[in-house]
């Protein structure tokens, strides 16, 4: 027995009578002798609860996480604090252990859930109507290509170079199904370059796909993009930054069409970047092309007031091959943790944190524009994220500010070889200013013992391979 | 609409039960201006006016309506709302094809140590070394489950798994020169997979199923051509045997020059038994969030993983996780590696569900080879068993077992005769299985069985509880023998009673109106 079974020796004497068979090897007898594995799993042997904590806090020990280090990464996935509640709430085996609510008489807690959550999505992104979750960002991302592929006729996908590049990946690996094309437009001054963006759209342009903030921490100015787009009779998608929403305008208000995005800003952790959760949100005459589970409000048989899976003829267990989109599992407990933490943040909390962070994003723009060999990437305005280039190789000097116990940023030049010298520098409300001082400082003594070291400037090395891929 | 005679447990549409007078009420309504939970750390820099850090034409005018409620409310409210839940802690839950599993809280306290729940995605590698030693070690135990070699955890789930499967199946064939239009799927397949088919640009081909429930060889056969790219099977299928064909099934479509593609959603039969990789699969998703634990969560997360054959292996997703030892005998290093130049690209951002890995690899660790093994027949031991109970009395007349044979870790009950001879539908059984404090089966799949009820006991439920289980069907079928009204308007004792579904997609109501 092991310790998540209770089949006794009692017990399998009498299940096996009442089957009629033997031995409990009798119930395989159907898979063919030379397809039966014959051994032991080569795998090593169960553990007591004590041992397999042991085991695994091992592990974890030998990650440097942003408890044991000033954590100013970003890039998507944000070190936000999330409040004791939403793990309180989403640990309830209530919430924890249900499967997706295929029986709404026993679900109308999971089934309530996800109508708030669709509620506060819209309101964030001013969209009508959201769904109740898809897997994560960049995957998100994607489902609206899908959209409005089916949405137009179209398969030219017109993408701006300040998507994610996880995003802009994901993109082009499904685009591959869509036997959809991807182009791409350029920066100019941090943001999307809207002459450039005029010139790649066409009658075949199904969609603008581009991100507020972009992925270099700069605000777009949406409703530009927008009209580009809708003169060429394009969709607009945004893939936003929810946390943005209470200073930004929101993409409901600027022509755009569809806005996705990653969710784990809203109460997630970190998780090495996942499970979280992406969202999705639309005008209203997309809802019965959306993807994923939509909750909708009804009564039951006295007249009460009830919610269930709305629209279920969208989706692959009814309507298979024509379905809007094969997605079953989705995201539903970091949905959860979302709303929660939404509750948590209430109408004025995400004015203020957008207020804060703006704030403390323009001192800390100034603080490390002031040291030698820090110079802006870019000068459009920025909330929460914002890159430098360094006069020196940011591979060494994020080795050396590690040595300091700080994770200083992302490195861009992986996947923006223009930008080898950039560094994206994230913010949340924990980084106080004496941290983005520390920051400042340990920045300023790395890049001169770096630049003192090597001698001369910028060669880091390592050159990324996607250079080929850019425009294609 | 008054049931006629006493219900167990007794109750009775007339006499609400106290949560079924609670109105419904979101967090929306529970707003009060002026209240709030949550506070910031004070402000520690100048106080510039926003809109000289941003101009003001990028600034949104109105502010969203977020509830605005005190801490204290929140938690009410959502404790409230949880126990409008039935869950898998509280109670039977055999619904099959999901595999509803114990979830043990281990995983969760292990997913939540600092140094796994608090690292970043974008740490660096050389300081992130715990985590990548511990997908790869997932990894490893996966491929040697799968019986294929190499894996990659990124697909957030199983329906993402068939996706990456079926772009893996085109780049491998485009790579060959060949350009593929359809793939395969058994009547009996699950929803995803014509979902997934589609949505890498391919024409879904249903193939028959036979009279033992298994792949109609003929009916394969004389669609198999050089338009077939893939191959998707679950074997045990969704009709919860286990196809003895399968090395010739797997044979014919190889020889037909098409990929193999295993739906790992049924892994739970047959851990440590055989494997997908010696019945000739290329590729398999597995659901950790099936199989492997990871709790559902209401729809999610979950995580679906692929393990490949060597032929598919250089069309994995970037990055690929990498492991090198050097000479002088120091510990294995980890990494990322993203120059894989025949790579499908990514399906999503980061490297995946790192929290569900650690909750499956602490699974995997705690059974053990011989207890996933032991996980698989329990599981198989308790459908048989369960299965055996159901033949018998008003269950075996009423709801017959679609194939009559033995069973691997679910089976399919039909409901026909129940609908003729009782007046009493699948779904009506259903719900009144409600009332006895169970959740139902799965039901309507397969679509091949008609009024179909699919039930799949995993191996964590006692024989207390499946006894119980065929206990209650027995008696829903006696009560609907003297008055099929009961099952009819049931459930009567759930938080609402049946809703009216068709209205919500009608006009549909999708958010609150603020
Ligand atoms: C047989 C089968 N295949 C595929 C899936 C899809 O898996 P997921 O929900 O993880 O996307 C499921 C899950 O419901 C299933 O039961």
């Amino acid at each position: 027995m092991t310790r998540y079974t209770s089949a006794t020796d009692a017990d399998l004497e009498a299940m096996l009578g009442a089957i009629g068979v033997g031995a409990v090897d009798d119930l395989f007898a159907e898979i063919p002798a030379d397809l039966r594995l014959g051994r032991a799993l080569d795998l090593p042997a169960g553990l007591s609860e004590t041992e397999c904590f042991d085991h695994l806090a091992s592990l974890a020990e030998r990650n440097a996480d942003a408890d044991a280090e000033l954590c100013f990464l970003g890039a998507g996935i944000y070190d936000h604090y999330v409040p004791a509640i939403v793990d309180a709430i989403t640990q309830r085996s209530e919430f924890l252990t249900p499967y997706t609510p295929y029986q709404p008489e026993v679900s109308q807690g999971g089934l309530q859930v996800m109508f708030e959550f669709q509620t506060a999505i819209s309101e964030l992104t001013a969209l009508p109507v959201s769904n109740a979750s898809l897997y994560e960002g960049p995957s998100s991302v994607a489902s609206a290509a899908y959209l409005a592929i089916g949405a137009t006729g179209r398969t030219r996908l017109v993408v701006s170079r300040g998507l994610h590049p996880h995003s802009r990946e994901t993109l082009r690996t499904y685009a591959r199904g869509f036997s959809a094309e991807v182009v791409e437009v350029g920066l100019e001054g941090g943001l999307t370059d809207v002459a450039e963006l005029r010139d790649a759209l066409d009658s075949e342009a199904a969609a603008v796909f581009v991100e507020n903030p972009n992925f270099l921490g700069a605000v777009e100015d949406l409703r530009a993009l927008a009209s580009a787009a809708t003169e060429a009779g394009a969709l607009t998608v945004a893939s936003v930054d929810p946390l943005t929403l209470g200073v930004l305008r929101p993409p409901g208000d600027c022509g755009v069409e569809i806005a996705v995005g990653e969710g784990q800003q809203l109460g997630g952790r970190l998780d090495f970047g996942g499970p979280s959760f992406g969202f999705f949100c639309a005008t209203e005459n997309h809802l019965r092309r959306m993807p994923g589970r939509i909750a909708g409000e009804t009564v039951d048989l006295d007249g009460r007031r009830g919610f269930v899976l709305a629209l279920q003829t969208r989706e692959q267990h009814i309507r298979r091959e024509r379905a809007t989109h094969n997605i079953c599992t989705s995201q539903a407990l970091n949905a959860l943790g979302g709303i929660v933490y939404l509750a948590w943040l209430g109408k004025r909390g995400i004015v203020e944190l957008g207020e804060l962070l703006a704030r403390r994003m323009a001192y800390a723009r100034q603080r490390l524009a002031e040291i030698d060999g820090v110079e802006l990437l870019h000068e459009a305005p920025a909330v929460r994220e914002f890159a430098v280039r360094l006069d020196a190789p940011v591979p060494a000097v994020l080795d050396r500010v590690a040595e300091e116990g700080i994770a200083a940023g992302y490195w861009l030049g992986r996947e923006y070889p223009e930008y080898d010298d950039g560094l994206l520098i994230a913010l949340t409300e924990r980084r106080s200013k004496a941290d983005i001082d520390r920051l400042a400082d340990a920045l300023a003594r790395a890049i001169a013992e770096t630049a003192a070291v090597d001698g001369l400037l910028p060669d880091s090395g390592k050159k990324p391979s996607m250079a080929g891929e850019v425009g294609a | 609409m008054k049931p006629s005679v006493p219900l167990t447990p007794p109750t009775n549409a007339e006499t609400p039960t106290p949560q079924q007078r609670e109105r419904a009420t979101t967090i929306f309504e529970r707003s009060v201006a002026g209240r709030r939970a949550g506070t910031l750390p004070p402000l520690d820099v100048p106080e510039r006016p926003l809109d000289e850090l941003i101009p003001r034409e990028l600034l949104r005018d109105r502010q969203p309506e977020l509830p605005e409620v005190s801490e204290p409310e929140i938690v009410r409210h959502y404790n409230r709302l949880s126990r409008r839940n039935f869950d898998l802690d509280t109670g039977p839950y055999p619904l099959g094809s999901c595999t509803m599993k114990h979830n043990p809280r281990l995983n969760e306290r292990v997913a939540a140590l600092p140094g796994h729940a608090r690292l970043h995605p974008a740490q660096d590698p050389r300081r992130a070394q715990g985590a990548l030693e511990l997908m790869w070690r997932l990894e490893r135990a996966l491929a040697e489950i799968c019986g294929l070699e190499h894996v990659s955890l990124q697909p957030s789930a199983g329906s993402h798994g068939e996706l990456a499967g079926l772009l893996l199946t085109r780049a491998y064939h485009e790579d060959q020169g060949e350009r593929r239009t359809r793939v395969l799927t058994p009547d009996t397949a699950h929803g995803t997979n014509p979902a997934s088919v589609t949505m890498a640009g391919y024409e879904v081909v249903k193939v028959a199923t036979d009279e033992r429930g298994g792949v109609d060889l003929e009916d394969l056969r004389a669609k198999l051509d050089e338009r077939v790219a893939c191959l998707m099977l679950t074997n045990p299928n969704t009709l919860g045997v286990f196809d003895e064909r399968i090395a010739e099934i797997t044979q014919l479509v190889r020889d037909a020059g098409g990929t193999l593609y295993y739906d790992g959603a049924n892994l739970n039969a047959i851990m440590g038994h055989t494997r997908p990789g010696d019945m000739g699969f290329d590729i398999v998703h597995v659901n950790l969030h099936k199989s492997f634990s990871q709790p559902h969560g209401g729809g999610g997360p979950g995580a679906g993983p692929i393990a490949v054959s060597d032929r598919i292996e250089p069309f994995l997703p970037v990055p690929r996780l990498v492991r090198s030892e050097d000479a002088d005998g120091a510990a294995p290093r980890f990494d990322f590696d993203h120059e894989r130049p025949k790579s499908i690209g990514r399906l999503r951002g980061f490297a995946g569900n790192f929290g569900v890995f650690v909750r499956s690899y602490a699974y995997i660790r705690s059974l053990g080879g011989d207890g996933l093994a032991e996980a698989s027949e329990t599981a198989v031991l308790n459908a048989n068993y369960l299965l055996a109970r159901m033949k018998q009395g008003s269950a075996g007349r009423f709801l017959p077992v679609a194939f009559d044979r033995l069973c691997m870790h679910e089976f399919v009950l039909s409901g026909a005769p129940a609908r003729r001879e009782l007046g009493v539908k699948t779904l009506d059984v259903a719900k009144r299985l409600l009332d006895f404090g169970f959740h139902p089966p799965t039901i309507y799949f397969p679509l091949l069985v008609d009024e179909a009820l699919m039930v799949e006991p995993t191996e964590t439920e006692t024989k207390e509880g499946l006894d119980a289980l065929a206990d209650a069907f027995e008696q829903i079928l006696a009560e609907a023998e003297r008055d099929s009204e009961i099952a009819r308007s049931a459930p009567y004792t759930t938080p609402v009673r049946r809703l009216d579904e068709a209205k919500a997609s009608r006009r549909p109501v999708v958010r609150q109106p603020l």
